[in-house]
Formats: C-alpha cells, sequence, structure tokens
C-alpha cells in the first residue's frame, strides 16, 4: 500500500527537519501532561499513602471508588469538565474552557485515581514491614506517611509513570475540553484525531510515532525500575 | 529543579490567561477541512493584529457553544438552526459570508449510477433503489442535516444495511467511505482537501439544491457580557469586505475554487 | 529526671480475635538490670514484651509506667526478632529516630557516625541497610534502638536467627548496655544467653508467668515442675 509508506517515510522527514508545527505540539502535550502528572502526584501520593495507613470505617469504599474510577472513560470526564467550565457551568467565570488549564483539569481528574490507587497497594505492601519499627518510634502519622513515600520512591514513581503513560496518551477528554486549537491546545493525540480525519496521513503518521516512542521510554522505565526494586528490596 | 516545576506549571496554567487580544470562533469540521482558514488567519492577524482561536466542531456543538458562551462567535451552515439561535437571543444577527457545494462522491464502478442522475433528490433514489453502501457523518453537523433533509425531500427514511451513520467529521466520514468503496454526501471544500480518496471519485454536484451557504453570527453580549463583542463585529467587518473577498474567490485546490463569496454589503 | 520505672503490670492480659494470648499477668520491672523472659514456644514471650512496650493492647487489667504513658513512650526501645530495615542507607536508618525526635541533619549523622563506631558498623556507613548480613542488620537494630539512649530496652529473641559469633557480639554490647545502666528486658529460647546474661528471670508457659524473680537461685532450685523441666531441657507441655 503506497499510502502507507508515504505516510510513514513523510512522518520521519517531519521529525527530522524539526518541523516546527510538530514540535509546538508535542511541546504542548508534554506541557499539560507533565503539569497535570505533578498535581495528580501532589494529591494522589499522599492519598494512596493515607489510605494505607489509616483505619477508618469508609476506608474499603474509598477504595472501591478509586479503583472504579481508574477505569472511568477520559470523555466522561471530558464532558463533565466540560460543563463545569462551561460559560453557563458553575465555574464558568474563571474563562478556563477551551485552554492548556482545562485540559490540565481534565487530566489530573484522569489519572489521579490511578496513581492514588497504584502507590496504595505498594504503600500498604511497605508499611505492612514498617508498621512495627514506626510504630515503636512513636512516629507520628504524618512522619510515617513521609517515611513509607520516601522509601517507597521508586513504587511510586512507577505509579507516576503510569499515570504519565495514561494522560499523554489521551484524546478524548482534552479535545472536549482543550477545543484542539492550532498554536494553544492541540496537543499529539488531538492531532492525530484531526489530521486523520483529513486524511492528512504523514503528519498523522509523525505525531504518532512520536507518542510511540514516548510510550516506549516510559514502559522501559517502569520496567527498570521495577527491576531494580525487586533485586534489590531497596 | 524546584523552581523548573513550578515554572512549568504556572505556565501550563497561565497560558491562557496570558493572551490579550485574541478570540474565539467555533468553525464547522468542513470549512476547517478546506484550508481556507490557514489563508485568512495569518492576514486577519496582520490586519486587525488580534488572534482568532478555532474550534472546530460540528454545526450543532458549535452552535451549542455559542449558547453557552463559550466562544465570541460561529461560523457556521446550516440555516434553519442558524435562525433559531438568532431568534432565541443567543446571536446577535447572522450574516451570509460565502458559500460552496455539496457533492456526492462513491466507487468508481457507481453501482446506483449517480453520474447519470438528473437532480441530487434522484441521486439519492438511485442510491437507495440499488441499496449501495452510503456513509452518513450521523453527527447532527450542518452536512449531516443537509444530507437528512434532502433524503426526506426524497421521500425516503435513509435505514437498513446499507446506511452506515459514521457519528464523525467530514474527514472521518469520508476515510470510512473510502475504505468501505461507498457512497458519501460531502461539501466540495472537504472532499478536495481530503487526503485519502482511494478509488472514490466526484460523481453527482452541480444541482442548486445542493447549495451550501456559510453564516457568520456574533454571540449576543446581552446575553453573555463577557463575549469580545467588539473584536467579533472587526471581525464580520473583516469577513465581508473586499479584501476577504478576492482572498476567498482565489482559494482553489487542485485548480479549483472552493468558495464562492456572497457577502451583501 | 524522674525514672519511668518502675512498670507495673496488674492482671493484664491480651487478646486477639477473641483468642486469649496473654495473662492475667501480674508483675513489676524495677529500677535496674537485665530481665531475661523464658518459656517453651507459644508461651506468650513476644506477646508480653509487645504489650510492655505498647506495641499490643491490653484487653483487660492495666499497665502503668511511673510517668504518663506518652512520656514512657518515648524513653523506651524494641529490637524486633526479625530486623526491620528500612530501605536506606546505615547512617539514614541510624539517623532516623534521631530525626523523628526533630534533631537537625548534621547533628543527628554525627551522632549516627559514632553509634557506627561503637556497634562495629563503621565500615557499613553507606552500604544499603536490606542488603546486609543477618548479624549486621541485628546490629544495627540494636544501635538504631539505643541511638536515643532509652531507659528501657525491649528485645525480642534478637539473636534468634544468628550464628555463634553474632550472638556472642550481640550479647557484648547488651552487657555493656547493661553497665551504662539501661533497664533491659529480652526474651530468648536459649538457655545458655539466658544463663550467661540474666539478672532476673521471668517464666512465662501458657500465656502466663509461671514463675519470675532473681536468676540465680531460680537456676539452681526453680520452684515448679514446668520450670524444672524447661532448664533441663526438656520438653514441656
Amino acid at each position: 500500500m503506497s499510502g502507507y509508506s508515504e505516510g510513514f517515510w513523510g512522518a520521519w522527514r517531519l521529525i527530522f527537519t524539526f518541523d516546527p508545527e510538530l514540535y509546538e505540539i508535542i511541546f504542548l502535550s508534554l506541557q499539560v501532561t507533565v503539569s497535570a502528572v505533578i498535581i495528580a502526584s501532589v494529591i494522589g501520593l499522599p492519598l494512596g499513602a493515607w489510605l494505607a495507613v489509616n483505619r477508618f470505617w469508609l476506608r474499603r469504599y474509598v477504595i472501591a471508588v478509586l479503583n472504579a474510577l481508574m477505569g472511568l472513560p477520559p470523555v466522561v470526564v471530558g464532558l463533565f469538565v466540560y460543563m463545569a467550565l462551561s460559560r453557563a457551568g458553575p465555574l464558568g467565570g474563571f474563562g478556563l474552557l477551551f485552554s492548556p488549564a482545562a485540559m490540565i483539569i481534565a487530566q489530573v481528574i484522569i489519572i489521579t485515581p490511578l496513581i492514588a490507587s497504584l502507590s496504595h497497594q505498594s504503600i500498604r505492601d511497605l508499611w505492612a514491614e514498617y508498621h512495627d519499627l514506626l510504630i515503636s518510634m512513636n512516629a507520628t502519622r504524618a512522619q510515617r506517611i513521609r517515611a513509607l513515600l520516601w522509601d517507597g520512591r521508586r513504587a511510586l514513581l512507577t505509579a507516576t509513570l503510569a499515570g504519565f503513560g495514561r494522560a499523554i496518551g489521551e484524546v478524548g477528554a482534552i479535545m472536549i475540553v482543550g477545543g484542539n486549537i492550532e498554536h494553544v491546545t492541540r496537543a499529539l493525540t488531538t492531532a492525530i484525531a484531526l489530521e486523520t480525519g483529513r486524511g492528512n496521513f504523514a503528519f498523522a503518521m509523525g505525531l504518532g510515532l512520536v507518542l510511540i516512542v514516548l510510550a516506549i521510554i516510559i514502559n522501559l522505565a517502569i520496567h527498570i525500575i521495577g527491576k531494580t526494586e525487586r533485586a534489590s528490596t531497596w | 529543579m524546584n523552581l523548573g516545576w513550578k515554572t512549568l506549571i504556572a505556565a501550563g496554567l497561565l497560558a491562557s490567561a496570558g493572551q490579550a487580544e485574541t478570540m474565539r470562533m467555533a468553525v464547522t469540521t468542513s470549512f476547517y477541512n478546506s484550508g481556507l482558514s490557514e489563508i485568512l488567519l495569518p492576514e486577519i492577524k496582520l490586519e486587525l493584529g488580534f488572534d482568532v482561536e478555532l474550534i472546530v466542531v460540528g454545526t450543532g456543538q458549535a452552535l451549542r457553544l455559542g449558547a453557552a458562551g463559550d466562544v465570541d462567535a460561529i461560523l457556521v451552515h446550516a440555516r434553519a438552526a442558524e435562525e433559531a439561535f438568532v431568534s432565541a437571543g443567543f446571536g446577535t444577527h447572522r450574516r451570509e459570508i460565502m458559500y460552496n457545494d455539496f457533492i456526492f462522491v462513491g466507487p468508481p464502478d457507481d453501482p446506483a449510477k449517480l453520474a447519470e442522475a438528473k437532480t441530487a433528490i434522484a441521486a439519492l433514489q438511485s442510491i437507495a433503489m440499488a441499496e449501495a453502501p452510503f456513509v452518513s457523518r450521523g453527527d447532527d453537523s450542518g452536512t449531516n442535516k443537509k444530507e437528512l433533509a434532502l433524503w426526506g425531500e426524497a421521500g425516503i427514511a435513509p435505514e437498513g444495511a446499507w446506511y452506515r451513520a459514521a457519528g464523525a467529521g467530514m474527514g472521518a466520514t469520508l476515510n470510512t467511505a473510502s475504505g468501505m468503496n461507498a457512497y458519501a454526501f460531502s461539501d466540495r471544500a472537504s472532499w478536495l482537501n481530503f487526503g485519502n480518496k482511494g478509488e472514490l471519485s466526484l460523481l453527482f454536484a452541480g444541482d442548486p439544491a445542493l447549495f451550501n451557504q456559510y453564516a457568520y453570527i456574533p454571540v449576543n453580549p446581552a446575553r453573555w457580557p463577557h463575549v469580545k463583542n467588539d473584536l467579533a463585529m472587526q471581525l464580520e467587518t473583516w469577513l465581508t469586505s473586499e479584501k476577504a473577498a478576492g482572498l476567498i474567490n482565489a482559494y482553489t485546490i487542485d485548480g479549483e475554487q472552493l468558495f464562492i463569496f456572497n457577502a451583501t454589503q | 529526671m524522674v525514672s519511668i520505672l518502675p512498670l507495673k503490670l496488674s492482671a493484664a492480659s491480651a487478646h486477639m480475635h477473641g483468642k486469649r494470648l496473654l495473662g492475667p499477668v501480674s508483675l513489676t520491672l524495677g529500677q535496674n538490670g537485665l530481665t531475661v523472659v523464658i518459656g517453651p514456644n507459644g508461651a506468650g514471650k513476644t506477646t508480653l514484651l509487645r504489650l510492655m512496650h505498647g506495641l499490643q493492647r491490653c484487653s483487660g487489667g492495666a499497665l502503668s509506667w511511673a510517668v504518663p504513658a506518652a512520656e514512657a513512650r518515648q524513653r523506651q526501645a524494641f529490637v524486633f526478632q526479625a530486623p526491620i530495615m528500612m530501605r536506606r542507607r546505615v547512617i539514614d536508618s541510624l539517623a532516623y529516630p534521631l530525626r523523628l525526635r526533630g534533631i537537625g541533619k548534621g547533628e543527628a549523622r554525627a551522632m549516627a557516625r559514632a553509634s557506627a563506631a561503637r556497634f562495629g558498623l563503621a565500615d557499613l556507613l553507606e552500604s544499603r541497610a536490606p542488603l546486609l548480613s543477618g548479624g549486621e542488620k541485628q546490629k544495627l537494630s540494636l544501635a538504631r534502638a539505643l541511638i536515643i539512649a532509652p531507659e528501657v530496652l525491649f528485645l525480642d529473641e534478637p539473636c534468634a536467627n544468628l550464628d555463634g559469633r553474632a550472638t556472642r557480639e550481640i550479647e557484648t554490647l547488651l552487657l555493656c548496655e547493661r553497665a551504662r545502666g539501661t533497664r533491659i528486658v529480652m526474651s530468648t529460647h536459649d538457655m545458655g544467653q539466658a544463663r550467661r546474661l540474666a539478672q532476673e528471670v521471668i517464666f512465662m508457659h501458657k500465656g502466663v508467668v509461671h514463675e519470675s524473680g532473681a536468676a540465680e537461685p531460680f537456676f539452681a532450685a526453680p520452684d515448679t515442675p514446668e520450670a524444672a523441666a524447661f532448664i533441663n531441657g526438656d520438653i514441656v507441655e
């Protein structure tokens, strides 16, 4: 199929000639997703640790809800964020719709449950190991959470990277709340959807290749971190 | 390191707030896919001094974005819906800018003999008669509304295995038709700009019933005080100017003119 | 400073999931010395130590220190049978209890270095704690427990998983610590170790204190046939 090879080579040409449009889109994607991952981690990691070290009657339900939210279709999140940020919605006054900030908000909502749930699982195991020691040392609740977050940092980094992987490849939510505006809110995935729709396959494939490379890098990183962790219990 | 992250977050959050002179316009997928915006927007920036950010959606969603005050103006092509929009008070007025036309594309062996049809209605009737595969937008867009109106005039309720509602934009619908070697109803601009025609070719066009009028509607500032009505009015003046007329009429793909300017002063 | 001792247990008991693990136990832990808790497996030695330290709640009876419980907790430490190693380097593991008490990083590290030198861990300061040998881990546990200069030190079978040489090192360190005035309460199943270290003995059987008192008379002439059998190495049912 000639269209395929044409698209494929066109894609590499765009990448290696540093096509400014392509790199602008890559940069925006990274900017939005990295911001979202940082915010989601700041919320999700301590939340996961807190759920691991505290026993309260709602705990099971909170964890069940987190696990359910982990599988939430992004397009649903996008719709809710859109309705909230729309001028006609409750948060319309901030004028955030169709901005990178709106995309960050949507991604934070999508990946925070994932990061919290994954970090909860690993922190729970570490807490089972540390429990007697930290209680014996009179560590306060905050000190316990801090120790668990720090000593479990490799597992937490894995959770964070998983969040990054989900966010960078997400299209449904950021399409709705970002609007896919050229130079403003056009990210890798929304641009791929658009260019595919226009039959402009070379550009779409160029973006797709970048996305694939990013995904591979992330998964390799997760793999390597996971392996060193098992090898050294460190 | 720490500062780096903070700057990044701040940049992410403030990227939208920092830009002073921009307005947002919801446009139809067909208009955007024509590529005309890539000619007009730089000129607008140059002459009016502000950026026009395009939200590319179907006509149905464009009208809803306007009604919710999420854009400052809309440029769409679905007359009845536009008039309802203005009379409901969501828009100040409706200004016709230009038109192009709708076309039928399909497989080269043309099982429904579309190339021999006399009118658009007859073309649809022969597709239904032959039960030839037909891919519809099925997304409540202007093009979709137009297609459904024509089926209505033809006295046919399009249903059955041969009629596929893609629920997608024009490009995606054409991709689907190309993959299935099916008939499709498209605007001429999207078709000419479409990069994956495969075996499809243009089979029927030229019936005045396929006239596709684009109109510009500024969102009503009385309803949404935050909308940038002054910029929207400047844009309207520009879109209906001699300068815009020249650019629009001169825009061609493969030597074919796509739009005909018809704004009245 | 007022001593946190004596520790008094009056009819204290511990249950888990409705099953009695310990008690009722009544005893007083005086100011000085080294007490060894002995008894067959499942006698409740570990539970007794955990109850005293506060890791296990009293389900009945009472336990009281000479000072309020919260203050007493700050002045005691515990060494577990299986060393719990934080995923940190030796120096950071040693400094951690001090950091918890709000001591600055530099000072805590200096104290950690001094402690490591005393416990023969000086060469291992930069090693990862989870990768140490069993003997090294237990020495680190001991050093970590003692770095806050506790008034009372609890040890739960600290040498259970160690070879002879490592056991001797730990015992030497414990005797040295006893000489410095630290009140030590430890459990063991090793009669030789009990004889070498104990000044006071608590003999447990089936969840209760069967016999307790000064070590010398206990080993010379135990009051009960169970204790006598246990000392002789017979199986106690």
